[in-house]
């Protein structure tokens, strides 16, 4: 299997003078394979596959509703990575996960079989930079990169070390908060890109509290790109339907043309 | 890798391969801020002679010890003394680290206090000291929790507290302290997350046992006066873990057996399994892809599917030992120390005895030193069901 890379997608992007669009998708739901088919379709540059975890501390009301119903209905670790190696999606995969699903598999057995299934990066937002050591040595073997998030606590030196370390893209904290749409953008997200933007070359990609197209354009103004997760997984839960998904992720490709 | 001392401070946030900062990157600047901050306070006599004052006058310290003459008749020759937590004001060995940490939270200039709560001892102790300083306080409680400890939660809102239902998973602690670190997470430069056991990420579980270290220091005193040393046994209940690492520090570079009860619905050392989760890497109830499971025990303040990482420590070292009780033995010895004593225990230390009723005929003739947590006056309700 070609794994397709992060990175040089998302810097392609960039230098044709375009906006990275990824969106995050709960995997295990119904139908979660076509949806992520029909968002690649719809002008994702690279999907981010959320594997549930029962105690997602950094995520909000939705994404946890969609944990729920994903562990539910039978889904775990094996069988989504059984799945995203059928997957076909045409864009690069990354895999979001908290970390002690990845420790209980074992750090380089679950890098390995990322490896193996065609999965380019993994997130790992309960792993910063004091704890990541044990994951990304087993990613390096693997060949799996690793994206670090950055948030807008970090002082300035922090900053760079977690530019210096992170691998396909740098993730963007938009807010101070979990993950979940807001009715307007906060401030903290442009300024984190920024930030962002004056220290490293990577692409710098803003996630949480974007709730709608017009935001997203609105960031990246600043930003390369933008990671929506709530927005599609609520339309995930509520519809169901891979078109519908796929004109959700149409809407924010066309706000971010 | 480098051993540390027997109760000693962490290496690297560690202890021995458990601890560690497993937390949201929004929140290592506030960890790492709060463990300056703690060695500062921890350091500077002005601050611990406050909170001297403070444990001393507001919590009534010290604590009694009192040797149960007519239970240790009832165990046929088992030695019991219980260290009386219980008699601390708001009823638990909670307000020794809540008065520690709300000190400390005003030392850095936060004015509202996050908590989460089980059984509703640690939301009434940080509600009754955010009243007593003047601070905003709000408290996560799992839904079920809150449908059991209905007087828990009438005292928190009495004491000004804002009480948030934790709604999702399993409704008890464990789903409390995601609520209590999502808050923090969006609050983090006013709010200060007042954790309640020896658990979480580092510094916690140093600092609370730091904080509930005076149970111990006063226990060893207390005991060598009236025994002339060390007891032969110290029990604790542990579902995090803060009383039993209280009272274990001032005994742990002794010769006395140090156990610790958990519950049987809710044995993370019983099961051994490392695992990460709340910022920690510790034992950890989990089925076989890591996803944590309910812990289920009368008990709603032991119910939690993990165990402090200094506890999963010192049972890997074998310098303590973390046997579980059942929920009919736990209501055997509620019944049993209140008959004895006329001492009601809350249902958590209710496990200790429980396990020294159970391992009489192996303690006769020893010593045991029992840490009496908290009062069991919020469990009467419960009981009153259960008993009928």
């Amino acid at each position: 299997m070609t794994t397709l890379r992060l990175e040089p997608t998302l810097r392609a992007r960039r230098a044709a003078g375009g906006k990275c669009l990824i969106p995050y998708l709960t995997g295990g739901l119904d139908d979660w394979a076509p949806m992520v088919r029909a968002a690649s379709a719809a002008g994702a540059d690279a999907i981010e596959v959320g594997i549930p975890f029962s105690d997602p501390v950094m995520d909000g009301p939705v994404i946890q509703e969609a944990n729920d119903a994903s562990l539910a209905g039978g889904a775990n670790t094996t069988t989504i990575l059984d799945e995203i190696a059928t997957l076909d999606a045409g864009v690069p995969i990354a895999v979001m996960t908290y970390a002690n699903l990845v420790y209980r598999y074992g750090w380089q057995r679950f890098a390995d079989r990322c490896a193996a299934v065609g999965v380019a990066a993994a997130i790992l937002p309960d792993l910063p930079l004091e704890e990541v050591d044990p994951w990304t040595d087993a990613a390096g073997v693997a060949g799996v990169e690793t994206v670090l998030l950055a948030a807008p606590t970090a002082p300035d030196e922090r900053l760079e070390r977690i530019v210096a370390r992170s691998q396909g893209f740098v993730y963007a904290v938009g807010l101070l908060g979990i993950t979940g749409e807001r009715t307007s953008l906060a401030a903290s997200a442009t300024e984190i890109a920024r930030r962002l933007k004056a220290v490293t070359d990577l692409p710098v990609l803003v996630g949480v509290g974007i709730g709608s197209p017009q935001q997203a354009a609105e960031v990246c103004e600043v930003a390369d790109g933008v990671i929506i997760g709530s927005a599609v997984v609520r339309r995930m839960l509520e519809t169901g339907s891979p078109e519908a998904v796929g004109e959700l992720i149409a809407e924010y490709r066309t706000a971010l043309s | 890798m480098a051993e540390p001392m027997v109760m000693g401070d962490p290496i690297d946030g560690r202890f021995g391969d458990f601890g560690g900062m497993f937390i949201p990157e929004t929140l290592v600047p506030a960890c790492q801020e709060l463990d300056r901050a703690f060695r500062a306070a921890w350091a500077d006599p002005g601050y611990r002679a406050e909170l001297a004052d403070l444990l001393r006058d507001y919590a009534g310290r010290p604590s009694p010890i009192t040797e149960c003459h007519r239970l240790s008749a009832e165990l046929g020759g088992v030695r019991v003394l219980l260290k009386r937590e219980d008699l601390n004001h708001t009823g638990s060995h909670k307000i020794n680290n809540v008065l520690g940490q709300a000190l400390l939270a005003r030392r850095m200039g936060k004015t509202r206090l996050v908590a989460e709560t089980g059984a509703g001892q640690h939301g009434v102790a940080t509600a009754t000291v955010a009243a007593l300083m003047g601070m905003d306080c709000c408290v996560y409680m799992g839904e079920v929790d809150m449908a059991r400890q209905e007087l828990n939660v009438f005292r928190m809102r009495l004491l000004g507290a804002e009480v948030r239902p934790a709604s999702s998973g399993s409704r008890t602690l464990k789903d409390a302290v995601n609520e209590a670190m999502r808050d923090w997470v969006a609050t983090v430069e006013n709010s200060y997350y007042c954790l309640g056991s020896v658990m979480g990420p580092h510094p916690y579980p140093w600092m609370v046992r730091e904080f509930h270290r005076v149970i111990g220091s006063e226990a060893a005193a207390q005991c060598e006066e009236r025994l002339g040393g060390d007891p032969d046994v110290v029990v604790a209940c542990v579902g995090g873990g803060s009383n039993a690492a209280g009272i274990f520090s001032g005994f742990s570079e002794g010769e006395a057996r140090l156990v610790g009860v958990e519950p049987a619905g809710g044995a993370a050392a019983g099961h051994g399994v490392p695992g990460i989760v709340h910022g920690m890497k510790s034992f950890l109830m989990q089925d076989e892809y890591g996803q944590v499971e309910e812990a289920q025990s009368i008990s709603a303040g032991l119910d939690y599917p993990g165990i402090g990482p200094e506890h999963a420590y010192l049972c890997t070292t074998g310098r303590a030992e973390y046997p579980s009780v059942t929920d009919a033995e736990v209501i055997d010895a509620f019944k049993l120390l209140s008959r004895t004593e006329g001492i009601i225990p809350a249902l958590e230390p209710a496990h200790a005895l429980a396990w020294v009723s159970r391992e009489r005929e192996s303690l006769r003739g020893l010593t045991v030193l029992v840490n009496l947590s908290g009062r069991g006056d919020k469990d009467v309700a419960q009981m009153m069901e259960i008993l009928g």
